[in-house]
């Protein structure tokens, strides 16, 4: 058997994308031995993924041109069990999951990290733009990207040590300019593909209400003010989130109101006043944690691309500085230490 | 090639012979076939003396020959050819290729089961047959592309006798050809499909058998070449190539059964003894070609498994492969009732007429470490 794990070896996750080519070049002039690997999660209607097969195509014909390997891993079992499924599940609950986050935790660093573990890889690369950072006492964390317009490290957050030693992330210390003047100068042909935005197995032309038409039963619902009075309907209560504005026939002619809290058991959306939107504290669940818990002073951020706050945590609510925007339950919510991630949780209904 | 090829069930290299036969038709005779001048003439004999080989190695007529481009093409006109000029609705085996199964799918056809080693289950093909009225084409593949099981096409007809059918048999006998005397094997067969490059010869060109008295619409519309069946130049060199390949099979095929026979026994006992919790796909004393062996590997994923074979020099595969490369869940291990976890962690290793002792020895050399590697370090395959 000539298969061994071999620190020079690097399994790049390519999804067809420019930022996963140009990490498979650098790790390439690196000197590492490269083997690229597409992933094929979804069989279903795709438009807008990771995973349609002319994104594989896109990622096979980069492997040609850099030179190296390239193989197809067929996950979709363990993406329907691991993420489709509880994504359903959540929305059912009245929560809004991030699926993508799921995937990174359950499939490219759980699945697909033990199989390049198991092929003889000890390390894995993705094109996220983030970085791994090592401390001084060699403890490792994920740290913002250098260019933060793109910072993917919120997605990221779920990572532990072992994980973190397995991992690299070639394109955190480049710009998204930089990274398409490397693939432009490479003459790499995903140097101009458009950034993949959506979730994969929901399609632009659909949408997320469709694809949950189809796995689920969707409750029509009243929409209540604070005080209980009924002020309008939604079609669908598992597809309300909170903090939204829209679709819920809602009066006009009176200050705007959003949505505060989704309670799909009885049917019923509430909704109030901008101000109502924000909240002292929100409550958590689900930790994970880069090297072991951390509370207190933390800078807490709740979605992909907003703004980090400060904060205290305490046991599971996250108590703000200042008054901060609801989280709508099921969504990520990521302590960080300055720019690095410390660790990651889920908002829960309070 | 490097390695150790064990794919011939994907595709076998062309033999030295066909090669050499195939040069002159694609450089120094450029004639198309369906031409007047001397330059065409040569071009349409060249097509013709094929067409002979061809008929030879069926047990056909020559004006029964339709060149296609490939199996596929050949299964697809088989099915949408009798459909479309009769009207009638088409079923097929649970097993067969998706070339037969999506055309008889969109036609609106029926799948019949098979038994647990994958042959048509002749019960339930009677039942159809009494209960369903309008059925024209039943297609039952000889031998299966993943398994090499062979079915007995005599006794499908005989089904077709006892029900008072007038349906028409179509076999896809692509991956019959290098083991089996379809001289024999496909006589009761109205339509057959072949393919060059599943036995020496070269890819794009295959064949369908269209005996005489078989309705049948063209699918591919134009210049009417091929008596009107096939419209479309046809691939010269391709179908000289497979000509010269048909004439090989037939003078050597005996042997070669022998002797990849004995290599396959070889292969399949060694893994056996060599790998814990292993076993055949196909139940013992299950008819199959000398080619296949397919074994299922309980607690690995075929996927890793390709991969690390890979990397020690052997080219195998599993299940089959969809458009993107990924590996597909196996539709004819599911038809034959498989059990999933079993499924999983299937490997075909298939030989060929280049194959030979070492191997074996190589496969037998790596294969039995790459599944002790997996089940240690990626457990969760075959649990899930």
């Amino acid at each position: 058997m000539t298969v061994r794990t071999d620190p020079t070896r690097v399994m790049v996750a390519m999804s067809g994308g420019v930022d996963s080519s140009v990490a498979a070049a650098l790790l390439l002039e690196a000197g590492h031995e490269v083997v690229g690997v597409t992933l094929r999660l979804w069989g279903g209607e795709s438009d807008s993924g990771c995973c349609a097969v002319s994104d594989v195509d896109d990622a096979r014909r980069v492997a040609d041109a850099l030179g190296i390997d390239h193989h197809v891993f067929n996950l979709g079992d363990h993406f329907e069990s691991m993420v489709v499924a509880p994504y359903v599940a959540d929305h059912a609950a009245g929560r809004t999951p991030n699926p993508c986050i799921e995937c990174n935790r359950h499939v490219k660093f759980g699945r697909l990290m033990d199989r390049a573990g198991a092929l003889g890889f000890a390390l894995l690369a993705t094109g996220h733009h983030a970085r791994v950072v090592e401390r001084p006492d060699g403890t490792r964390r994920i740290a913002r990207a250098v260019d933060l317009a793109k910072d993917q490290s919120y997605v990221l957050n779920m990572l532990d040590q072992d994980q973190l030693a397995g991992l690299l992330l070639p394109i955190g210390d480049l710009t998204k300019a930089d990274v398409r003047r490397r693939a432009a100068a490479l003459g790499l042909r995903t140097a101009d593909k458009p950034d993949s935005q959506d979730v994969c197995f929901i399609t632009r032309q659909h949408g997320r209400g469709d694809f949950l038409g189809r796995r689920l039963t969707l409750t029509p619902g009243r929409v209540v003010d604070g005080s209980g009075a009924e002020v309008g309907s939604v079609a669908a209560v598992e597809l309300v989130t909170v903090g939204q504005r829209r679709g819920m026939a809602l009066a006009g002619g009176v200050a705007p109101r959003f949505a505060v809290d989704v309670d799909v058991a009885a049917a019923t959306v509430t909704v109030g006043p901008v101000g109502d939107l924000l909240v002292d504290a929100t409550p958590v669940e689900a930790f994970s944690w880069a090297d072991g818990p951390v509370d207190g002073m933390l800078l807490v951020q709740t979605s992909a691309h907003g703004s980090s706050d400060p904060a205290v945590l305490d046991g599971d609510l996250v108590r703000w500085s200042e008054p901060h925007m609801r989280v709508a339950p099921g969504q990520s919510v990521v302590f960080y230490d300055g720019d690095e991630v410390l660790g990651g949780s889920i908002a829960r209904r309070g | 090639m490097d390695g150790v090829y064990l794919d011939h069930a994907a595709s076998t290299p062309a033999r030295p012979e066909v090669v050499e036969a195939m040069l002159p038709w694609l450089s120094e005779h450029p004639g198309n076939p369906s031409g007047s001048h001397a330059v065409a003439r040569a071009a349409r004999r060249a097509i013709d003396d094929a067409r002979d080989l061809v008929a030879a190695l069926v047990g056909a007529q020559p004006g029964e020959v339709v060149f296609t481009s490939g199996g596929t093409e050949a299964d697809n006109l088989a099915v949408d050819g009798v459909v479309r000029s009769t009207g009638c609705l088409p079923a097929c085996s649970a097993v067969e290729h998706p070339a037969v199964l999506a055309p008889v799918a969109e036609a609106g056809g029926i799948v019949v089961p098979t038994d647990a080693g994958g042959r048509i289950d002749l019960g339930a093909l009677a039942e159809v047959l009494s209960a369903v009225d309008g059925i024209g084409l039943v297609s039952v593949m000889l031998v299966n592309n993943e398994t090499g099981v062979v079915n007995d096409l005599d006794a499908v007809t005989a089904v077709l006798v006892e029900a008072a059918s007038d349906a028409v048999l179509h076999t896809d006998a692509v991956q019959a050809v290098a083991w089996m005397d379809l001289t024999v094997a496909c006589r009761s067969a109205g339509l057959v499909s072949l393919t060059g490059h599943k036995f020496g010869g070269p890819k794009g060109a295959g064949v369908l058998i269209v005996r005489s008295g078989v309705d049948l619409a063209p699918v591919l519309r134009g210049g009417g070449q091929e008596r009107e069946r096939r419209s479309g130049t046809q691939n010269v060199p391709a179908i000289v190539g497979l000509g010269e390949a048909a004439r090989l099979v037939v003078a050597d095929r005996a042997a070669t059964v022998t002797r990849v026979g004995a290599l396959r026994e070889r292969l399949e006992a060694g893994l056996l003894a060599a790998v814990p919790d292993s076993h055949l796909t196909l139940p013992e004393g299950t008819p199959r070609t000398p080619g296949v062996a397919h074994l299922c590997f309980r607690g690995v994923e075929s996927e890793s498994l390709l991969f690390l074979l890979e990397r020690d020099g052997v080219s195998a595969s599993a299940g089959s492969s969809c458009a993107s490369g990924a590996q597909e869940p196996s539709h004819v291990l599911a038809a034959m009732g498989v059990e999933r976890g079993s499924a999983l962690g299937s490997l075909r290793l298939s030989l060929g007429h280049a194959s030979g002792d070492g191997d074996v020895d190589h496969a037998l050399a790596v294969i039995p470490s790459a599944v002790a590697r997996l089940r240690e370090h990626d457990p969760v395959g075959g649990s899930a």
